[in-house]
């Protein structure tokens, strides 16, 4: 395939190669790319590929990476979340700082809370009363942790300090020192306290 | 703050050795890499029925471009609406309705994806695959093609063969060549290296269907968790590395299934902005004007780095609404506990400036000036900008740039030693004007019917709403303040057509442009001409944006963000 210099310019395309082109892409990209990623995404980290569902005793009881809603004393509790921690109908509250519904929102959650853990209102950390963009995080953030302590250590007649040492061993630092927040998987933490995920 | 600046390092320290790779692809017969790549593309040639050597100008270019676009439009609508009968539905999706599949079609031709549906609900897996993550793949492609035959024409290019006019017309390259090279060379090789870096994380792979979890508090009224997974992977890279932005769930990478950990956010958003950087490098590279191409990465970076930084201290700030509810702390609202407020202000603001429109965070709950910036940045729209066409918006603002300063001077306007006239001005002018016209004009006519503008939020705030929705489809960048109820006929057919003339004249005026230049007779350039790579002349462009943008949307910000921020204040 040389070049001749008798070649002329082409000032319109073909439909058929257009079609063609088409057809052979959405066969390539859509087709071949993600069933080979997936494929060897499979292979390489099969549990993260179906969702890095935790299982305890043959049931599946749910996934590290999606929170769940939590009501009993005994339980850490996550975020607010706007959708009922429900994966197929993930969001936030998208409601903006001037939106009244928010101030609300937040002025309800904040005296339950305030009640539940007998502290101030302007004690507990934001992240406790911020529905998060997915409404899934299954985190929240070690001082939401702590100001739960003492509440679940005296449904489960346990001490303190002994809860303290969960949160402590459940407090995820920021990977190699700089990147993201320190933080609490609830689901992992609330298993560890029903002796269901070893301490390791 | 460290890891503000760790990101930025390791996205220009990468983007250079891609860059010089980049443009390298594009050089020559063979290109960079031709051993192994050449016989996969000449398959795909045959395939196609076309002939690579072909050359095209400017119109035939154009004309390939919108064809390949309208036929792959056509079959994503169809299956969009059909996938309800389909393969590939594990977990038994309808199909949607002719408006969404319109707009949700038109959204990812554009290299946009603005997403009126919520994917892990609305989507089949084979509408994921076959239709959206095909466009996701094909439209950055095409927008680099496109770069790239601007670039050859306007400033020159190492491999001189297809350049010369043939038969007295100029050729700006072909279409087919360039766009295989772009795809089957950079788009899939980088993003399945960080789709599976991503995996690594915890981002499904899987065709299987979903999954059920018995919830641990059966108190809490949640008898079953049915989570959503699927060939998730694959599609977050290329929607991050593709300045695509449209993720598989309706929350984007705030999802933890779409973006884990600390770390593949990390990955995700230096994905955002190395390949728009890398195509500035490569602009470098590919015409041997070094220096123009660092000129252009500075104003850039100065634009960018200003921007983010007001959104990270923005975002900082308490929430209003929690003051005296709360102990004091950044804001949270809509934000994800493992990234906190800087990861999501930063992401916030390169999303924006770059056209990629995924999000980490709800923009919709930024304070008010957090929430200005992403709006600002898609008004200017060219810091990095989308793969290709935002580097192409940069050459229109540095054209006009010139025909200013060499008037300034007292010189007959001129670039590269091509005398700029009438006809390229007026071309500039159509590709730059059409921005406010559409966007103030939309804006105007929904706000002024609140019936149709479907807000969720009051007061000044419900109009940012409109403005940014428009922006965000004009701008082909596809984040929103998505407590908007957009999923009406109205916003799907009007964003269409925003949708439409946002990615298509910017890239077309451009190119006739450059041909227009090219056909015409070169000046030498002399001590006496105007020189577009010295810091003087990035300087001159950065005002020439500010200046423009200014103009054409101050008012508006008035309207929405700042007097959200000023009624917050008292």
């Amino acid at each position: 395939m040389t070049e001749s210099n008798s070649v002329t310019v082409t000032r319109s395309a073909s439909w058929l190669s257009a079609a063609r082109a088409a057809i052979v892409f959405i066969l390539l990209c859509g087709g071949l790319y993600p069933l080979l990623v997936t494929t060897a995404g499979k292979v390489m980290f099969p549990h993260q590929a179906f969702g890095s569902m935790i299982i305890v005793d043959d049931t599946v009881v749910g996934s590290e990476l999606v929170g769940q809603p939590f009501k009993a004393p005994k339980y850490f509790h996550g975020r607010p979340s706007a959708a009922g921690y429900d994966p197929f109908s993930v969001g936030g509250s998208n409601y903006a700082p001037s939106n009244p519904d928010l101030r609300a929102r937040v002025a309800e959650h904040s005296a339950g809370i305030a009640q539940r853990e007998g502290v101030n209102p302007d004690s507990i950390p934001v992240d406790l009363l911020a529905a998060s963009g997915s409404g899934i995080d299954p985190h929240i953030s070690p001082e939401s942790a702590i100001v739960q302590a003492e509440r679940v250590a005296r449904a489960r007649s346990i001490p303190v300090s002994r809860v303290n040492k969960f949160i402590e061993r459940y407090t995820e630092g920021p990977t190699l020192g700089i990147l993201g927040q320190r933080r609490v998987n609830v689901l992992r933490i609330n298993l560890a306290l029903d002796g269901k995920e070893s301490l390791n | 703050m460290n890891e503000v600046i760790v990101i930025y390092a390791v996205t220009l320290l990468l983007a250079w050795p891609l860059g010089k790779y980049i443009a390298g692809v594009f050089d020559g017969a063979k290109g960079t890499a031709g051993a192994v790549f050449l016989p996969v593309e000449n398959g795909l040639y045959r395939l196609f029925r076309v002939d690579p050597f072909q050359p095209m100008n400017w119109q035939g270019y154009g004309n390939a471009l919108l064809k390949l676009h309208l036929a792959l439009v056509l079959i994503v609508f169809g299956l969009l609406m059909a996938q309800g009968f389909l393969f590939l539905n594990p977990d038994g999706i309808d199909g949607i309705s002719w408006d969404l599949a319109l707009h949700t079609a038109v959204s990812f031709l554009t290299n946009t994806n603005q997403q009126h549906y919520s994917g892990q609900a609305q989507l089949s897996y084979l509408a994921h695959t076959f239709g959206i993550v095909t466009l996701q793949v094909v439209t950055p492609a095409a927008g680099m093609a496109a770069l790239v035959a601007i670039v050859r024409t306007l400033l020159g290019r190492s491999d001189k063969k297809k350049q010369p006019a043939v038969d007295g017309v100029v050729s700006v390259g072909n279409f087919y060549e360039d766009i295989t090279r772009a795809i089957v060379r950079v788009m899939l090789p980088v993003a399945a290296v960080v789709a599976l870096i991503i995996a690594s994380q915890g981002v499904p792979n899987s065709y299987e269907g979903a999954r059920t979890a018995i919830p641990l508090d059966q108190t809490a009224g949640m008898e079953e968790q049915n989570i959503p997974i699927g060939p998730v992977a694959p599609m977050v890279a290329i929607k991050q590395i593709g300045t695509n932005g449209g993720g598989w769930y309706g929350p984007n990478s705030s999802v933890p299934l779409e973006n884990p950990t600390p770390l593949s956010n990390f990955v995700q958003t230096v994905s955002i902005v190395l390949i728009p950087a890398a195509l500035v490098f490569a602009l470098g590279f590919m015409t041997g004007r070094r220096r123009l191409a660092m000129v252009v990465m500075g104003v850039m970076v100065v634009m960018s780095v200003s921007l983010t930084s007001v959104a990270i201290w923005s975002e900082n700030q308490p929430n209003v609404a929690f003051s005296g509810l709360a102990a004091d702390g950044e804001n949270l609202e809509g934000k994800e506990v493992r990234f906190g407020a800087t990861a999501t202000a930063l992401w916030g603001s390169w999303t924006t400036q770059t056209s990629n429109g995924s999000v980490n965070g709800m923009h919709d709950s930024f304070n008010p000036i957090g929430g200005m910036v992403p709006m600002i940045d898609m008004f200017i729209n060219v810091t990095f900008g989308g793969i290709g066409v935002g580097l192409i918006g940069y050459l229109l603002f540095l054209l006009l740039a010139a025909f200013l300063g060499s008037l300034m001077i007292g010189r007959a306007p001129e670039i590269a030693g091509k005398s700029l006239e009438t006809r390229e001005m007026k071309l500039v002018c159509i590709a730059l004007l059409i921005q406010p016209l559409l966007i103030l004009g939309f804006s105007a006519i929904t706000v002024a019917f609140p019936a149709l503008t479907g807000n969720s939020n009051p007061g000044f705030h419900g109009i940012s709403q409109a403005i940014y929705e428009y922006t965000s489809a004009f701008a082909n960048n596809g984040s929103g303040f998505e407590g908007l109820g957009d999923d009406s006929v109205w916003w799907n057919v009007t964003c269409a057509v925003n949708l439409a003339l946002g990615r298509f004249i910017p890239i077309l005026a451009p190119l006739a442009i450059a041909a227009s230049l090219a056909a015409k007779r070169s000046a030498p350039e002399g001590r006496g001409s105007l020189s577009i790579d010295t810091p003087t002349f990035g300087l001159m462009t950065l005002a020439v944006i500010v200046m423009f943008t200014l103009l054409s949307f101050m008012p508006v910000l008035i309207l929405g963000p700042i007097a959200e921020a000023l009624a917050l204040m008292s």
